[in-house]
């Protein structure tokens, strides 16, 4: 479904140009759970940002559904890994998940829309408060309702939950797996959080230090529905996760052969 | 704790204005009447004898010029904040044409817009318009780039862009800039019916010192410092209306 073939990415040119990503080729399919995990400043962001179409690639392609993706698609969402910039703070929290249903349907379908996203991410009630009056894991709730307000066929999510304290995060990872199959979303879901991303993937392509390249793709065979206590405990979950873990810290030893060129 | 501050805010100009009181009301002085004098004078003259002769002829002048420097300096500042080629090329000349005094436009006004309404709002205008101009270059120029990514995200179209996103969020800077037009209004307002004028509180002002009318001279004062103060205190009220989302998100920053 997105197609990810040769991506590269460098910023400004000449002495002070910074190679964020070299060389990336991936794939997802319809449905799919994919996380992308990776050291911080590997150009995770960048790589988002090229693949809705925010930012051009400089050289090779993003395609979604076969079409080159050239600007942001439609059938896209993004939640952005700072979600207080990314939350309108004049508007309500109903507004700012509404605004971006302002070209469709009639104003009570709409309402209907902002309603049930805002339930199925727990906030039903907060709708007329302002972003800045909720607390953080709030507001990414906000944010993460208006992607899904938005209907996209795939939800493209960066770091979500990065900045927000544990026991918030292990509740908003489950609300993404809840989501996920609710609405039967595909997710491509960033994270340099080794356990976050095994928990919650079907598979994990692994970055590596900049200039970056996929290090490794890894596939989860947890069961699922997971859960918090039951599917860490797996030895299968400590197995993958160790996996992981191998892969970035200790990059040569693992891909040597593949990525010497 | 809220009841003393006010207290204090009611009972020391009280305190003021019965000090002058005590003060010119003792001393036979030609160039400071008593303050009942002048009271009376206020009261005769604008109230509202001269008002439609004189003050409403100023606030058309200033209505006017502020806002056509406002509708200007609004626009442009949007295009340029935006552009951030056109705004390179066209900074040193907004700089060059804020650093010319004014009042060193009035014999051009005069001569090419006449002694009339026009060259007033012309100069009150061009007065104005740097203010709100360039801080709507900074507050557009500035607006979080990640609000912007968002809203290309959610192929949101350029006019809701501008109505819903860019001026919102430039708009505290853009009131800073329309706050500071105000005060300069009021002056560019009176600079110019001070000279080859026939009406209007400047005009009035200057009228009966030459007739040595000084009661009446301090009356109009008084009208312009009431103005002014009036002005901005409406001013802030719809300020703290639109900006309502500003001043909550700044105070829950802290
Ligand atoms: N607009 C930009 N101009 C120049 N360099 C940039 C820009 N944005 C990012 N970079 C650089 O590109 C590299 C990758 O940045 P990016 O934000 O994509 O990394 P990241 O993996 O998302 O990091 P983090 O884990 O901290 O979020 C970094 O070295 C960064 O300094
Ligand atoms: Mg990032």
């Amino acid at each position: 479904m997105l197609r990810v073939d040769h991506l590269s990415k460098t910023y400004g040119s000449g002495a002070t140009a910074t190679q964020a990503i070299k060389d990336l080729s991936f794939e997802i399919q319809a449905g799919e759970f994919v996380c992308i995990v990776g050291p911080s400043g590997c150009g995770k962001t960048t790589l988002l940002k090229t693949m809705s179409g925010l930012l051009e690639p400089t050289s090779g392609t993003v395609e979604l559904g076969g079409k080159r993706v050239t600007g942001p698609p439609e059938q896209m969402a993004l939640v952005f890994q700072d979600y207080s910039r990314s939350l309108y703070p004049w508007m309500t929290v109903a507004a700012n998940v509404e605004f971006p249903l302002r070209k469709r349907g009639s104003k009570t379908e709409r309402r209907g829309a902002v309603a049930q996203a805002l339930e199925s991410v727990g906030l039903d009630g907060f709708g007329d408060k302002y972003p800045w009056q909720l607390s953080g894991g709030m507001q990414q709730r906000v944010a993460i309702a208006r992607g899904l307000a938005y209907r996209p066929e795939i939800l493209l999510m960066d770091e979500p939950f990065a900045s927000v304290d544990a026991q918030t995060r292990a509740d908003l990872e489950d609300l993404v797996l809840k989501i996920r199959h609710d609405y039967g979303v595909t997710i491509l879901f960033v994270t340099h959080d080794i356990d976050e991303s095994v928990y919650l993937a079907d598979r994990v392509v692994i970055l590596s230090q900049r200039p970056t390249v996929v290090q490794e793709t890894l596939d989860v065979p947890l069961p699922r529905p997971r859960d918090q206590v039951a599917t860490k405990e797996l030895p299968e979950f400590a197995h993958l996760r160790a996996h992981v873990y191998r892969a970035i810290k200790r990059p040569d030893s693992v891909a040597a052969p593949a990525g010497v060129a | 704790m809220n009841a003393k501050k006010l207290a204090l805010e009611i009972v020391t100009p009280l305190l003021v204005i019965a000090l002058i009181w005590w003060w010119t009301s003792g001393a036979e002085s030609y160039y400071y009447p008593p303050l009942g004098d002048i009271f009376r004078a206020f009261a005769d003259t604008w109230v509202f004898e001269r008002f439609s002769a004189d003050v409403l002829p100023s606030l058309g002048r200033l209505a006017a010029g502020y806002v056509i420097a406002a509708v200007l300096g609004i626009a442009l500042g949007v295009v340029l904040g935006r552009q951030p080629t056109l705004r390179r090329m066209a900074t040193p000349i907004v700089e060059f044409l804020r650093a010319i005094p004014a009042p060193a436009l009035i014999p051009f006004a005069i001569l090419v817009l006449g002694v009339e309404n026009d060259a007033k709002i012309f100069l009150i205008a061009v007065v104005c318009v740097f203010p709100i101009l360039l801080n709507t270059i900074d507050g557009v120029a500035g607006v979080e780039p990640t609000l912007l990514d968002t809203t290309r995200v959610y192929r949101i179209g350029r006019l809701d862009r501008l109505r819903y996103v860019v001026l919102p969020a430039a708009a505290p800077q853009i009131f800073a800039g329309l706050r500071t037009s105000l005060s300069l209004s009021l002056i560019l307002m009176v600079i110019s019916e001070m000279v080859a004028s026939s009406n209007g509180i400047g005009y009035f002002i200057l009228q009966s010192q030459r007739s040595f009318a000084i009661t009446e001279m301090w009356s109009g004062i008084l009208l312009l410092g009431l103005l002014g103060y009036l002005f901005n205190a409406v001013f802030t009220l719809v300020e703290r209306r639109v900006l309502a989302w500003h001043i909550g998100a700044r105070a829950g920053a802290q």
